[in-house]
């Protein structure tokens, strides 16, 4: 006699399982379905082309409703079941049918996350799950306003891709700092971003949803930075949690998901679950492989096969947007034991990591170039051991087994036409006969010569090798030293590159100029940091957690791990009411030292951490900013009490070093920056060993800089006179700026100036006006974003997390 | 062997670390930029720097005194240096996170 099997959900698991089950057990099973969605079985990953209108339902049909007549399967389309009864073996729909089993299988798949903020209701914000959210969203679409997709991760970026490819006007908001942050690493989420944004979709990263606004209807999505997107409609696409309700009210275990065992046995050893809904060995799955594997031991335990069971298997990742091509598998994180090969085609928007275990592969991110995922992933399967062909490994398939390439070889095979420098169009022929007929000798009088290499520098390789080949061993190509071991540039190639390609954030700096490592080291990360923050002051959001700690704490941290804290004296002026208040805060927290630096201030030293924000709280009441004493930025401007008292006096000298100081206060340099003003030449200030000084003279104010009074010792050079005050000022801060725009990282005024030219250095900020007043501006806009008092902001709340532990654990437990 | 929750994965910013107090010393949890979470005593082999304020990249933090850079997955001291801190065990669930310690209520008792 024929058992009956009720299964309860009609996705894509339980259509695969029933499949497996007719071919092996055909005609065991009177078999009915309840299916919750009017429809017949369909392709839910395919909804994405559905959206985007490459296709269309009738082509994503799995099972159209003569499957189920052919089959003898009875399928009740429309039918929720809302109780399942275990002991009298019957489910129960919505519309009344009660059905008794034999077997149940529970398939109810997942719901939509809804994320818990106001307005989540409102007409207008729909979720992505299935045919119905398709059609809705599509009706929304012909209005061809403004949508934004909550969740930037696989789901959330084709929904983005199919509205926008219906013509509506998409934001992307997601949590994370990088697109689909759990499949991919920050620099593979880079270029999804880029790619993404090509086509006309706007990303807004870290965005936290606060709440979805309108009335009756939705109107835009309010951010916990105070901003609101507009849109007409919003599509929540933050995840998903498995439909179990219907199983724990039947009494089953229920953990995350419906719990199983490997043969997808339910604690009901009589019902079974598979597909989103299922719990296997604590682990929930929402990609389709595994859901397969889940149907077909199902299928053969139904059969009567007790062996089979379900194994773990990873499963790739792949993005099914029309152009853009990423792969994703298994796990690519860092580690101690662990390598990576990494790859990046900065010119072809390629990136490949590979990261190898044991001399195996565990994980692996292809972007742009994905073809050898499949390969990469049978390795991985497969444990191979890919010790002999490391070194090619990452160049995919095709390369294995061939002759290793000699790139000398192929470079001295290339014809006199071949093309080296893209940018310029500069051929092979052109480079050699330049080297040889003008007897060039370097990389830069390569690039000035023939401009091959100048632009964006990624043929800078192929151009020394042809040196290699035109000059043989006289040509010595390792002139340039490198940033740090994570890339082959120098400080001024990644300079002159992040301006001229225009990056904007470390991941696309590390992108575009093909770092070696996956997140930098402590030598590059607060370079990178400095640069950005110079060169795109309106734009770059700081990364504090590429700035070295004294620079996000503010404080200057000593050997015991207590900090030091210097308020800003201007100009080395104080008052009564100032020491007072310093007294007081050293008494109020037990300050153990207070000592006089040589900038004319004051330091507290042996503060504790957990102390610095009422620190400052209490500075600040008496009117004190912080003095940046930590910084690579501006620290002391040191002067003399000049024409105000001294009988020698010739200017305003303090007034001058207080209005230099209130000027440029906040603004960060590659190096620190000392200055002083003194009111005669008897130079009280010492204003001749500072990076830049200010000697005051009767015919006006002498500017002096690259002085050194540290490990190395050296007097300043003259720059100029000027005959103003605000004339000193403008040249100060042009000098300021070209040596900011400039300089290399920890290098100060003096090597700085040594390595461009005193001479050079006085044509831009002196003598060319026209030079010296560009400076001067694109430092007084840098300011209008540095000029805000750190000490202040973190008294507000800033960065909290920082000055608390985060935990105490351990003491109550003894207690007990 | 005991467990201790701590807190939850939020609490610590990628690519940084925070500090929990425990009888036996202050210990530095790292959180990496793929959200990989490493503990270790917060204190340099080298001179005792709070490793917990350096910079972490990878699976290393660089220690803010003198440079000295550390393995958070083996607490060894990396590059030419020698030495080590000990590692202390965690677990993720989900957003949680926990840290072992050894016999500290006998310690502390």
């Amino acid at each position: 006699m024929t058992e009956k099997l009720v299964i309860i959900g009609n996705g894509m698991a339980p259509g695969r399982m029933l499949e497996h089950l007719f071919e092996q057990a055909p005609g065991r099973y009177a078999v009915t379905i309840f299916n919750a969605e009017p429809r017949v079985n369909y392709d839910r990953i395919m909804l994405s082309p559905v959206l985007s209108g490459e296709k269309s339902y009738e082509e994503i049909v799995i099972h159209g409703d003569r499957w189920y007549v052919d089959n003898a399967v009875t399928l009740y389309k429309g039918h929720r079941i809302i109780a399942i009864d275990p002991v009298a073996k019957t489910v129960t729909s919505d519309h009344g049918v009660t059905e008794g089993y034999d077997r149940l299988v529970i398939a109810t798949g997942s719901v939509p996350f809804i994320i818990p903020v106001p307005g989540n209701n409102l007409p207008g914000v729909l979720t992505y799950r299935d045919l119905d959210d398709v059609h809705a969203m599509l009706l929304a679409a012909q209005s061809r306003a403004k949508a934004v997709v909550i969740g930037g991760g696989l789901l959330g970026l084709e929904a983005a891709a199919g509205l926008n490819a219906r013509g509506m006007d998409v934001t992307v908001l997601h949590v994370m700092p990088t697109l689909m942050e759990r499949q991919l690493d920050p620099a593979a989420g880079y270029l999804l971003q880029k790619a993404v944004e090509e086509r006309g979709i706007k990303v807004i990263t870290k965005a936290n949803t606060q709440a979805i606004i309108g009335d009756p209807r939705v109107e835009g999505v309010a951010l916990a930075d105070g901003s609101v997107v507009p849109a007409s409609l919003v599509v929540m696409a933050v995840g998903i949690r498995p439909n179990a309700a219907l199983a724990r009210d039947a009494g089953l275990a229920v953990n995350r998901g419906i719990v199983v065992d490997d043969a997808m046995r339910t604690s009901d050893p009589d019902i079974l679950a598979i597909g989103e809904c299922a719990e296997v060995g604590g682990q929930v799955y929402g990609l389709v492989a595994p859901l397969y594997e889940m149907a077909r031991v199902a299928a053969s335990r139904l059969a009567g096969d007790d062996t089979a069971a379900f194994v773990h298997a990873d499963t790739p990742t792949k993005l099914k947007v029309t152009g853009i091509d990423l792969f994703s598998l298994g796990d690519f994180a860092d580690g101690d034991d662990r390598q990576e090969i990494v790859l990046r085609d900065a010119s072809a928007g390629v990136y490949k990591r590979l990261v190898l275990k044991d001399n195996r592969i565990i994980g692996t991110v292809l972007y742009g170039e994905t073809a050898d995922g499949a390969w990469f992933n049978d390795l991985k399967k497969k444990q191979t051991d890919i010790s002999e062909m490391r070194d090619t490994l990452i160049f995919g398939q095709a390369y294995q087994g061939g002759a290793p390439l000699d790139p000398m070889a192929a470079v001295a095979a290339l014809p006199d036409d071949a093309e080296i420098c893209g940018c310029n169009g500069v051929c092979k022929g052109k480079i050699t006969g330049a080297i040889a007929g003008k007897g060039l000798t370097s990389l830069d009088d390569v690039r000035a010569h023939t401009k091959a290499s100048a632009s964006c520098g990624s043929c800078t390789g192929l151009v020394e090798q042809l040196m290699v080949l035109t000059l043989g061993d006289s040509y010595n190509p390792a002139a340039v030293q490198p940033m740090c071991s994570c890339t082959s540039l120098g400080h001024d190639d990644v300079r002159r590159l992040i301006k001229a390609k225009g990056l904007k954030t470390i991941p696309a700096v590390m992108q575009e100029l093909e770092w070696k490592t996956s997140c930098g080291c402590a030598k590059c990360r607060p370079a990178l940091n400095y640069y950005l923050v110079c060169d795109w002051p309106d734009e770059y959001a700081d990364d504090y957690q590429s700035r070295f700690v004294n620079e996000r704490v503010h404080a200057n941290i000593q050997k015991d791990g207590t900090y030091s804290v210097v308020p800003r004296m201007w100009g080395g002026m104080t008052s009564a009411r100032e020491l007072r208040a310093i007294a007081d805060v050293v008494d109020k927290f037990a300050i153990p030292a207070v000592k006089v630096t040589g900038g004319q201030r004051i330091d507290m030293l042996g503060i504790r951490k957990e102390d610095l924000p009422a620190v400052w709280a209490d500075l600040g009441a008496a009117g004190f900013v912080s003095g940046h004493a930590y910084a690579k930025g501006l620290r002391t401007v040191k002067t003399c009490v000049g024409s105000d008292w001294c009988r020698f006096g010739t200017q305003d000298s303090t007034g001058l070093g207080i209005r230099i100081e209130k000027f440029m206060w906040g603004s960060w340099t590659p190096a620190k920056v000392k200055m002083a003003v003194s009111g005669c030449p008897r130079n009280c200030a010492e204003a001749t060993c500072k990076d830049v000084g200010v000697i005051c003279v009767d015919s006006g104010f002498e500017i002096h800089f690259a002085g050194a009074a540290g490990l190395d010792i050296k007097g300043t050079e003259v720059l100029g006179l000027v005959r103003t005050e605000d004339e000193a000022l403008e040249v100060i801060v042009a000098l300021t700026q070209m040596y900011r725009e400039q300089a290399r990282y920890h290098e100060r005024i003096y090597k700085w100036a040594k390595r461009v030219g005193i001479a050079e250095i006085k044509r831009q900020t002196l003598d060319d006006r026209e030079r010296r007043r560009g400076y001067f501006d694109r430092f007084v806009f840098s300011q209008r974003f540095a000029q805000v008092d750190p000490w202040s902001e973190r008294v507000s709340g800033k960065d909290k997390h920082e000055f608390k532990p985060m935990a105490t654990v351990g003491y109550a437990a003894a207690a007990e | 062997m005991t467990w201790f929750a701590i807190g939850s994965m939020k609490d610590i910013p990628r690519r940084g670390a925070r500090c929990v107090q425990t009888p036996q010393g202050r210990i530095a949890v790292f959180r990496t930029a793929d959200d990989q979470i490493f503990a270790i005593e917060d204190q340099c082999p080298h001179k005792g720097g709070p490793l917990s304020q350096g910079l972490v990249h990878g699976a290393a933090v660089t220690c803010p005194l003198h440079n000295w850079v550390i393995s958070l997955e083996t607490g060894k001291a990396l590059g030419a240096d020698e030495g080590a801190v000990r590692t202390i065990p965690v677990n993720v669930e989900g957003e949680r996170l926990f840290i072992a310690l050894d016999a500290i209520a006998d310690k502390a008792a």
